[in-house]
């Protein structure tokens, strides 16, 4: 796909914005081609109902917009308002230490970074939001990613860039102010709770009497154990060989767990929710007290390849099998908001659902920190931050898709919550007949005989239904079948990535913890200090183990319940990264450019409140946490037991996890309005002043020449070839295998 | 095969540069030409090298303090 992004006719990016008046004939034909294949993409899916339609359409009005959005608008962000200077050294060039600070080539560089932006967000995200249909996710997880997601994670990765490096809370506070920087901290840390449990949620539901999945999935830790001990003894350093060594073993993982599920140890490993929270709750504490090298680090390079791998294996066989379009444009569910899969209406809901794929606060903490210590020069955060966000955003456009091509009463039967499906094919059948699919009780029974799972009924969390999305896709494009293998590999590279997030997380959520108790105490600071190792990965584990508890044995439906304050946690953490631009651009001068990060910041802001507002005082208790807890209170003082419920330790909990839903969703909501606020007293004074100094780091000349995008241009060449021969023999990060 | 101007000639030169980028790719994203960056360095400067098992040692050590965050 970065086949789309490289056209950069423009040329000149070293020297800064393009060459003005004069374009060549052949970019100004290449981009009007572009711009027709994806008009004429977006009217065929605006205008063509009650047809069949190829879910190539989506595709391909996805990436012309792409390519375009990068071209045209990428560029002008890049040059015109951030006014990135490749005569000025990064932090990498100036710092560099070879540990954090580290120039690194630009595509490597862009491999990191998409590999810690993607994750199971914009996978499962779209595949609820298809009960919405598949029209209101492909706008959204399109229009987003350009005017929004792929804008913050560029202005960050900037900012952070200037400022050394700074995380998103350290920047908060130094520019925004103290109260502020607290209440981001805060915020940074419990939406990280939130969405470590609301991860581990997904996992529980794809595994949760799931033998096969839990043997494979279970299996990944002796491999990458042995991985770690390979690295550190074996074979030193051999990443490449330990890889594909451990590749090889996880396949042959999945292969083997169809082979054990009729056995006793098939049984054996036929878990219940609940075992596996435990399960889970002690590999994070595990993973985050034993030494990175035994787990941690062999189990990311096995994930990453896994993710890499799938999502080029899932672009080529949606173009080889060219699946035709299930769903319908748009559902009653979207106008009516009585969807079975999520509660609430089209807007704000499936701007919250489709969490990462189209803007993602997450990816903030990511382009701060991390990434901008490795940048070369200043132009390539356009490749890296933009970029990486669009191929993210290509991640959901394929998800979308996978749940939109399967029988949509098996979408339903699949993600509706037990409550409502009633837990066996035969009630399921005549759950979704009543939603009005023709969907029988044979076709549930033999759409899990296929993939050979004992029943596909309320497999809630979206990675199921992914799974059987992606095994239809696979084994169309492949031919011969094997829908449970590919069933199960999907599942298996879902849960893997996941795990890898909950273990990295819980690593990251300690070191914060660490870090914050450490400025009243300073031994708990040291993070080499073992007792203090433990407490705080005990504390966090705890935390994001008691809400997937909650989240697990939640009467009305665990995912249901969460994953709309996960959605709203992660899209008020965006909120508070795009205040941060708005802030720094109107603080730099630039306040007829803040327009850039100020239009996604309203419009995010306008989603969250309504949502949260929604969330906290509808009336509607398919909606409102409290509302729903009242009604259930109602009833439990009249002595009724209310459905789902069956009993009044069931009524007792659906009570208690809704208030608590209610007041987590109200604590975010008002951090982030904190925030909001005093910006906006910050963003005051800066204009009444025509700008304020910020912590931006002054310039350095650099001495580095590289490309800015993907490919060099010739111009780029020479400057590097001159280079070259000025400064003698290369740095060995060479273009040698380009010329 | 060794005809440069031969269609198949430039199939096979093709093929063995997009394999020496895979490989180039691949050792730099996984970090293990951070080695050959070292002896390289200490040829240039003329120390003598440590031991591999040192190396890596080092660098894990170093990821020890740096946590990778991994996104949703």
């Amino acid at each position: 796909m970065s086949g789309t992004i490289t056209t950069d006719a423009g040329g000149s990016s070293a020297a800064g914005p393009a060459t003005g008046g004069r374009r060549s004939v052949k970019s100004v034909l290449i981009w009007t081609a572009v711009a027709i294949v994806g008009a004429v993409c977006w009217t065929v899916l605006a205008l063509v109902r009650g047809e069949t339609v190829s879910a190539l359409w989506i595709l391909f009005a996805a990436l012309c917009s792409y390519a375009i959005g990068y071209r045209f608008y990428a560029r002008f962000i890049t040059y015109k308002v951030l006014r990135v200077d490749d005569n000025r050294a990064t932090p990498a060039e100036r710092l560099e230490n070879g540990v954090d600070f580290d120039v690194t080539d630009r595509r490597v560089l862009f491999g990191h970074h998409f590999a810690a932006i993607a994750g199971a967000g914009p996978l499962v995200g779209p595949v609820l939001a298809a009960q919405m249909g598949y029209l209101p996710g492909t706008i959204w997880i399109v229009v987003g990613v350009i005017f929004a997601g792929a804008v913050q994670d560029l202005t960050v990765l900037f900012f952070s860039m200037r400022r050394n490096g700074k995380s998103l809370g350290q920047m908060v506070r130094e520019e925004i102010g103290m109260v502020g920087g607290v209440a981001a901290l805060i915020a940074v840390f419990a939406i990280m709770i939130i969405i470590l449990a609301v991860l581990a949620l997904i996992v529980v539901n794809a595994l949760a009497e799931s033998p096969w999945g839990v043997f494979s999935i279970g299996l990944t830790i002796p491999i990458a154990l042995f991985m770690g001990v390979y690295l550190r003894r074996l074979r030193p350093g051999r990443v490449l060989e330990a890889t594909a060594i451990g590749v090889a073993l996880l396949l042959l993982a999945i292969v083997s767990g169809g082979w054990i599920q009729d056995t006793g140890l098939g049984d054996a490993l036929t878990l219940s929710k609940e075992w596996l929270v435990l399960a889970l709750v002690v590999y994070g504490f595990v993973a985050s007290v034993l030494p990175v090298w035994l787990l941690l680090t062999p189990r990311d390079y096995l994930s990453t390849f896994m993710k890499i791998g799938v999502i080029v294996l899932l672009a080529i066989s949606l173009i080889v099998a060219r699946p035709v379009l299930q769903a319908e444009a748009v559902t009653d569910f979207a106008k009516e908001g009585t969807g079975p899969v999520f509660a609430g209406s089209l807007f704000p809901f499936v701007f919250i659902t489709i969490a990462c794929g189209a803007l993602s606060g997450f990816h903030a903490l990511i382009s701060s920190g991390t990434t901008p210590k490795m940048v070369a020069k200043e132009s390539q955060v356009r490749l890296i931050g933009y970029g990486g966000m669009l191929m993210e955003s290509f991640v959901a456009i394929s998800a979308l898709i996978a749940a939109c091509v399967i029988d949509q009463g098996l979408y339903f039967a699949m993600n509706s919550p037990a409550g409502a499906t009633g837990g066996t094919v035969e009630s399921a059948a005549a759950f979704v007949q009543g939603l009005g699919f023709d969907t029988t009780s044979q076709d549930l029974a033999a759409a899990s005989a296929a993939v050979q799972e004992d029943s596909l009924v309320s497999r809630t969390g979206g990675a199921p239904a992914l799974a059987v999305g992606l095994a239809q896709v696979f084994s169309q494009a492949f031919g011969g079948g094997g829908q449970a293998f590919w069933y199960h590999f999907a599942l298996m590279f879902e849960a893997l990535f996941i795990l890898t997030a909950v273990d990295a997380g819980t690593r990251v959520g300690r070191f914060m913890l660490q870090d914050t108790i450490g400025n009243v105490w300073k031994r708990f600071g040291d993070l080499s200090w073992r007792p203090g190792n433990i407490i705080a990965s005990a504390v966090v584990v705890a935390l994001w183990g008691s809400v997937l508890y909650i989240g697990v044995t939640d009467p009305l439906g665990g995912v249901n319940q969460l994953f709309p304050l996960f959605g709203i946690a992660n899209q008020l953490l965006a909120a508070i990264a795009l205040t941060l631009g708005t802030v720094l651009l109107v603080k730099h001068g630039k306040l007829r450019y803040a327009w850039v990060t100020a239009i996604p910041l309203a419009w995010d802001l306008v989603v969250t409140m309504t949502a949260s507002f929604q969330k906290i005082f509808s009336g509607d208790p398919r909606v409102g946490y409290f509302t729903q807890a009242n009604v259930y209170r109602d009833a439990q003082n009249a002595r009724e037991v209310l459905a789902p419920a069956q009993d009044q330790g069931q009524m007792d909990q659906i009570i208690f996890n809704s208030t608590l839903n209610g007041v987590l969703q109200a604590f975010f909501a008002l951090l982030v309005l904190v925030v909001a606020v005093h910006a906006a007293l910050v963003i005051a004074r800066a204009i009444r002043a025509n700008g304020l100094p910020t912590t931006e780091e002054p310039p350095v000349p650099s001495r580095i020449v590289e490309p800015a995008g993907l490919f060099p241009t010739a111009e780029e060449k020479r400057a590097m070839a001159e280079n070259e021969r000025l400064v003698g023999a290369g740095t060995g990060r060479s273009e040698a295998e380009e010329q | 095969m060794t005809a440069v101007d031969s269609p198949a000639g430039a199939v096979w030169t093709a093929t063995v540069r997009a394999w020496r980028g895979l490989h180039w790719y691949l050792k730099e994203f996984t970090g293990e030409a951070r080695w050959d960056d070292y002896l390289r360095d200490c040829a240039e400067h003329g120390h003598a090298p440590m031991s591999r098992y040192e190396f890596e040692r080092a660098r894990s050590d170093a990821a020890e303090k740096n946590p990778v965050s991994r996104c949703c």
